[in-house]
C-alpha cells in the first residue's frame, strides 16, 4: 500500500503538479492576457462606492 | 451581476441577524451545560468564560436590533467600514499586548533571578512564550488579516461585505478564540503543539468562525462587480483556504471526555511530528506571509498612486508560492526519525521557494520605479518597503538554514529565534504598521495622520530595536552552535550546557532594549492613531475638497 501511494505520488502525483503549474505560467504570460491585467492593476487605484456604475 | 446582488440581499437584514444570534445561543446553551459539568477547574472556567461572552455577545445585538427603527443596518451601497475600524483598534491593542510579553519574557531570560516567581506558576516562561507568540502572530497578524481583508475585498470587488451580520461573528469569534486561547496558556490548558497549543474545544471554536470567514470572503468575490478578481484577493484567499486545511488536520485529536480540557493527538511519533511542522510551516507560509503579501499587492500600490510593477509576475509568484510552500516543512526534522528522502524534499523545496519569495520583494519594490522620492518624503510607504527588504533578507536565510548542513550549526539556537523575529518584526509587523497607517486616515475620512513625525520616529525606533534584537540573538546563535559543537583533545565535550547559556548573558540584555524600542514604537503608533481617528493635528476634519470617498492622494488617470 505504501509503495503503490508512495510511487503513484511521485511520478503521476509530480508531474500532474508540473503540468498544473506551467498552465498557471502559461495564463500569467499569455500575450492576449495583458490588456486585462493592465485593466486589474490599475483597479484598486480608482475610487468607487458600491453604488457607483 | 445585478441578480447575483438580489439574491444575496433577498433574505433581508433580519436573517443574517437571527441566524448569527441562533448560532451563539446554541453555543451559549451548549457551554452552560459543560460548565455546570465541567471535569476540570480549567475547563469550568472557560466554559464559563465562553458562556459570560456569548450572552454578552447575544444581550449587545439584541439592543442594538431593537434601535434599527427599521433602518437596514447592511446598505448595500455603501461599505462595511465599521467592522474595519473595530479590526484596527483590536490589532493594536493585541499587538501593544503581544510585544509587552515578549519584552516580559526576554527579561525573564536574561535576570531569572528577578523575574522568576515560584509561587505564580502563571508566570512562568513557559506559560508566557506561547501567549506572546500567539498574541503577536494569531492576535495581532490575525486582526490584521481579517480587518484589511475585508477592507481591500470590498474595495476591489466594488460591492460590500456578504453576509450582513456574519462578518461581525467572524470578528467577535475569533477575538473570542484568542481570550480562549491566551487565558488557557496561562491556565496550563495546552495540547503542546507549537503554534497550535489551544485545546480541542477552542480549535472547534475557531473552526466554525474560520467558515464563516472562508463563506463571508466567498460571498463577497461571488457578488463582485469588477470582472476580474485582483491578486490581493487571491493571496487572502489562500491564507483562508489553507490555515483552515492545516488547523483541522493537525488538530486532529480525541478529547478524554466532552467536559474536560484534555485531549489526545490522533497521529504519533514521527506521524505526529510530521504533521505539526507541515502545519507548522505553512502557517509560516500561509499566515505569515501569503496573506501579508495580499497587504503588500493592495496597500504598497495605493500609497504610492501606481500599479504594481508586474502584474503577470504577481500571478507567477503566487502559483510558485502555492504550489511549493507546501512541501517545506520537513527541513524542521533534520536530523530526526524522519525519513532521510523527506528531510531531502523539505530542503530542496525550501531552496526552491527562495526564487518566488524574491520575484514578490522584487514586484513590490520596484513599484515605486518612478516614485523614489517616496522612501524620503513619506515614512509610510519607507515602512512598507523596509518590511520587504527584511522579507528579502528572512526568505534568503531561510532556505540557507533549512540546507542540513547549516541546520546542523543553527537548529536550536538564538539563530532560529533571530530569522523568525527578522521576519515577523521587520517583514509582519512593518507591513503591518503600514497598513494601519493607510488605513485610519482613510476609514476615518482624515486629511492625514495626526503627526508625520511620530510615524518617522515610530519608524526609527522600531528599526533600531529590530537591528538590536537580530544581532544580538545572531551573536548568541551562532557562539552557543559552536560551543555546542566543541570537543576538546580527550573526545569529550568543551562545554557545560551552562557556560554556553552563560555566554549569551550580555546578548540577553541587547535583545531586552531592542525589544522595548520595538514596543515603544507601537505605543507611539497606537497615540497616533487614535489622535487621527480623533481628527486632531495634521489630521483635521476632510473638506469637501477632499475626496469624498476615501481620503487618498489625487489619481493618476486610469488610462
Amino acid at each position: 500500500m505504501y509503495e503503490t501511494l508512495s510511487s503513484f505520488a511521485q511520478t503521476w502525483g509530480l508531474g500532474f503538479f508540473v503540468l498544473m503549474f506551467l498552465v498557471a505560467v502559461a495564463y500569467a504570460l499569455w500575450p492576449s492576457n495583458g490588456e486585462k491585467f493592465r485593466a486589474a492593476a490599475h483597479q484598486p487605484l480608482i475610487d468607487k462606492d458600491p453604488s457607483d456604475d | 451581476m445585478n441578480t447575483r446582488a438580489d439574491i444575496s440581499r433577498g433574505a433581508g437584514p433580519g436573517f443574517s441577524i437571527g441566524t448569527v444570534s441562533a448560532l451563539t445561543g446554541l453555543v451559549a446553551l451548549g457551554v452552560l451545560i459543560i460548565a455546570g459539568n465541567a471535569a476540570d477547574p480549567m475547563m469550568a472556567a472557560h466554559a464559563w468564560t465562553f458562556f459570560f461572552l456569548t450572552v454578552l455577545g447575544l444581550l449587545i445585538t439584541g439592543l442594538w436590533a431593537g434601535s434599527l427603527n427599521g433602518r437596514n443596518p447592511f446598505d448595500p451601497a455603501i461599505y462595511e467600514d465599521t467592522i474595519v475600524k473595530f479590526g484596527v483598534a483590536a490589532s493594536m491593542f493585541w499587538g501593544i499586548a503581544g510585544f509587552l510579553v515578549g519584552v516580559i519574557i526576554a527579561l525573564q531570560l536574561t535576570f531569572p533571578n528577578i523575574f522568576y516567581f515560584p509561587d505564580l506558576g502563571w508566570t512562568n516562561f513557559g506559560r508566557l512564550r506561547p501567549l506572546h507568540t500567539s498574541a503577536v502572530i494569531f492576535a495581532f497578524g490575525g486582526n490584521v488579516l481579517i480587518a484589511t481583508s475585508f477592507y481591500v475585498v470590498q474595495r476591489t470587488c466594488r460591492t460590500r461585505l456578504a453576509g450582513g451580520m456574519w462578518p461581525w461573528f467572524v470578528f467577535w469569534g475569533y477575538n473570542l478564540f484568542i481570550v480562549v486561547a491566551g487565558t488557557g496558556y496561562l491556565l496550563g490548558v495546552t495540547q503542546s503543539k507549537e503554534y497550535a497549543e489551544p485545546e480541542w474545544y477552542a480549535d472547534l471554536w475557531l473552526t466554525i468562525v474560520w467558515v464563516a470567514y472562508l463563506l463571508v470572503f466567498l460571498g463577497t468575490l461571488w457578488k463582485r462587480k469588477e470582472p476580474h478578481i485582483y491578486v490581493a484577493n487571491w493571496f487572502y484567499l489562500s491564507f483562508i483556504v489553507t490555515i483552515a486545511m492545516l488547523h483541522i488536520v493537525n488538530n486532529l485529536a480525541i478529547p478524554v471526555s466532552l467536559t474536560g480540557s484534555k485531549s489526545y493527538q490522533l497521529f504519533a511519533g514521527v506521524q505526529d511530528a510530521l504533521t505539526q511542522w507541515w502545519y507548522g510551516h505553512n502557517a509560516v507560509g500561509f499566515f505569515l506571509t501569503t496573506g501579508f503579501l495580499a497587504i503588500m499587492y493592495y496597500f504598497i500600490p495605493k500609497q504610492v498612486n501606481r500599479p504594481v510593477y508586474s502584474y503577470r509576475l504577481s500571478i507567477v509568484h503566487f502559483w510558485s508560492l502555492i504550489f511549493i510552500y507546501i512541501w517545506a516543512g520537513p527541513h524542521h526534522l533534520h536530523y530526526t526519525a524522519l525519513p532521510q528522502w523527506a528531510q531531502t524534499l523539505g530542503m530542496v523545496f525550501s531552496v526552491m521557494l527562495w526564487m518566488p519569495s524574491w520575484g514578490g520583494m522584487i514586484n513590490g519594490v520596484m513599484t515605486l520605479s518612478g516614485a523614489w522620492d517616496k522612501l524620503r518624503t513619506d515614512p509610510i510607504v519607507r515602512m512598507m518597503i523596509v518590511a520587504l527588504a527584511f522579507y528579502g533578507m528572512s526568505t534568503f536565510e531561510g532556505p540557507l538554514m533549512s540546507v542540513r548542513a547549516v541546520n546542523a550549526l543553527s537548529h536550536y539556537t538564538e539563530w532560529g529565534i533571530a530569522h523568525v523575529h527578522s521576519g515577523s518584526m521587520g517583514w509582519v509587523g512593518f507591513i503591518s504598521f503600514g497598513a494601519l497607517y493607510c488605513v485610519t486616515p482613510w476609514l476615518w475620512k482624515r486629511k492625514a495622520l495626526y503627526s508625520k513625525a511620530l510615524v518617522e520616529w515610530h519608524f526609527w525606533l522600531a528599526t533600531l530595536g529590530i537591528l538590536f534584537y537580530i544581532v544580538a540573538m545572531y551573536v548568541a546563535g551562532i557562539t552557543e552552535g559552536l560551543m555546542w559543537r566543541a570537543y576538546n583533545e580527550f573526545g569529550f565535550l568543551e562545554y557545560a550546557f551552562i557556560e554556553t547559556v552563560k555566554a549569551k548573558h550580555i546578548m540577553y540584555m541587547i535583545r531586552v532594549a531592542g525589544g522595548l524600542l520595538y514596543l515603544t514604537g507601537a505605543l507611539l503608533m497606537a497615540y497616533n492613531l487614535v489622535r487621527t481617528a480623533l481628527g486632531h493635528g495634521e489630521a483635521g476634519e476632510a473638506t469637501a475638497a477632499d475626496a469624498p470617498k476615501t481620503a487618498t492622494p489625487a489619481l493618476q488617470p486610469a488610462e
